[in-house]
């Protein structure tokens, strides 16, 4: 089973949390404000390994984290490496 | 007798190293990929054509699924294109010459809900509008159709209704592959397996080939058919895309020995029951909430599967399940695949399958290969990247099994 270290409660099992997408980036490459905007509405990183992303200990502490996972093992890493 | 004999199989497999250059190289020796392959050789002529795969032919989400082939989606568009799949589907097998165990099943799509009912009831008319035979039909004819099924729901999920797609059926997924690759094959199309595209060669912004450990391949258009790591190939062309990757699961349990005919699936429990030709109990469900490229099964997703299905048919409690297996799915955010031009020369795109890539197969790889020798294919213009920057969006989620 995955185990997931919130940092209120500590090490809970997985399902006791819900995913919260990454943070979004648009690359600065992306210059025209249009399409900007379209990258923010429908565009995805879709990182595959280390990514920092979002969760919320749903059926724990309630309260929404931080998270560093390495999406091609599912392994949850220290935040600031 | 083993009807099930894989030795019928026949590929005849060209020799030696790849050509340095093609009129077409597809990376992905899926459904998708082959399927394409297949329908530009033989539709229109073009058989200068190369795919490569990083494992063996079908190994990934091709042979991943849970090979369902339905088209009672939700928006015309997409009715269209899933219903002229079903029915090239239904007539694979003469023209290939290969057996793909293709079963006409009929499809129930309960509603444990008024509002679901509506849901399923709208589903019908739709459907019925665009092409697709679809029928509302009540607790009663569910209950004839499908004897098995518990109409209370355990008590807290009473069936009001469903919506019944006739032409719902299976075809044994990797059968389908074999039957894209040796057609292919045949009619002088190169397939190397093991061969993993490493990067892309480009010309300015113009994607010109790709990279292999087994030398460049020069290609006049290079059509990405990658299920799950297609963000990294698009990137490589400087591509965005509106793509997350979720793991998608699904298990067989052992032999049932009874027969049960149609395949059912639930709109509020979010899960579907066919069964095998083997007799074995075939039970899916949504995706993973979360992003992951992890080819994984969990413990609490077979329990909370189980759970949902034991629900509605209490025979599958006196079953044990038997292998589970999943799929890395490439979702897209509004739930429709993208297919088509990706706005860089040279460089096309199917891909955003998600859950719903298997039944796409025939239609999908025709209309490729029909823009790719035309220019122009009717199906699947609505469903181009550039919809998303044109606000023309063509959201479906209710429809792709998931919510």
């Amino acid at each position: 089973m995955l185990w997931v270290e919130c940092p209120n409660c500590g090490s809970r099992p997985f399902e006791e949390y819900r995913y919260g997408n990454v943070f979004p980036t648009t690359p600065d490459t992306i210059t025209d404000p249009d399409a900007r905007n379209v990258d923010h509405a429908w565009m995805q990183d879709n990182v595959g390994g280390e990514t920092l992303e979002r969760w919320f200990h749903e059926a724990g502490c309630r309260r929404w984290f931080t998270a560093r996972r390495n999406t091609r093992t599912d392994e949850f890493l220290p935040v600031d490496p | 007798m083993n009807e099930f004999v894989e030795t019928l199989l026949d590929l005849p497999w060209q020799t030696g190293e790849p050509k340095s250059s093609y009129d077409v190289v597809i990376i992905g020796a899926g459904g998708h990929g082959l399927a394409t392959a297949y329908y530009l050789a033989t539709r229109h002529g073009i058989t200068n054509v190369c795919v490569l795969d990083s494992n063996f032919i079908g190994a990934g989400n091709s042979g991943r699924n849970t090979t369902i082939i339905r088209s009672n989606y939700g928006i015309p568009e997409s009715v269209r294109f899933y219903q002229r799949s079903l029915e090239m589907y239904q007539t694979l097998e003469d023209e290939t010459g290969c057996w793909i165990m293709h079963n006409q099943k009929g499809q129930i799509w309960m509603a444990h809900s008024v509002s679901t009912a509506r849901t399923e009831q709208t589903r019908a008319l739709m459907n019925q509008a665009c092409g697709a035979k679809t029928d509302y039909i009540g607790p009663d004819e569910i209950k004839q159709l499908c004897p098995q099924i518990d109409l209370t729901g355990g008590g807290r999920y009473p069936v009001y209704g469903a919506s019944y797609h006739h032409e719902g059926a299976t075809a044994r997924h990797d059968r389908v592959v074999w039957a894209y690759a040796q057609g292919a094959l045949r009619a002088g199309v190169h397939v190397f397996q093991h061969t993993p595209v490493t990067g892309l060669l480009k010309d300015g912004d113009r994607v010109v080939g790709v990279q292999t450990p087994r030398g460049n391949i020069a290609a006049g258009t290079v059509i990405s058919a990658v299920g799950g790591d297609v963000t990294t190939v698009a990137n490589w062309a400087g591509v965005r895309l509106p793509i997350r990757t979720h793991a998608l699961q699904a298990f067989v349990t052992n032999a049932y020995a009874q027969e049960f005919a149609p395949i059912v699936s639930s709109n509020d429990l979010v899960f579907y029951v066919s069964q095998t030709p083997r007799g074995q109990m075939l039970i899916g469900a949504e995706y993973d909430r979360f992003a992951s490229y992890r080819q994984a099964t969990s413990f609490s997703y077979l329990q909370a599967c189980s759970k949902k299905s034991i629900t509605m048919f209490p025979f599958l409690a006196k079953l044990r399940i038997l292998r589970s297996w999943t799929g890395i799915c490439d979702v897209s955010t509004d739930f429709s695949p993208i297919i088509g031009h990706t706005g860089v020369d040279g460089f096309m795109i199917t891909t955003g399958w998600g859950t719903w890539g298997f039944k796409a197969i025939p239609a999908g790889g025709s209309q490729l290969a029909e823009l790719v020798a035309t220019g122009s294919a009717t199906l699947i213009e609505p469903f181009g990247l550039q919809r998303f920057a044109h606000e023309a969006a063509m959201a479906d989620p209710s429809s792709a099994g998931t919510r």
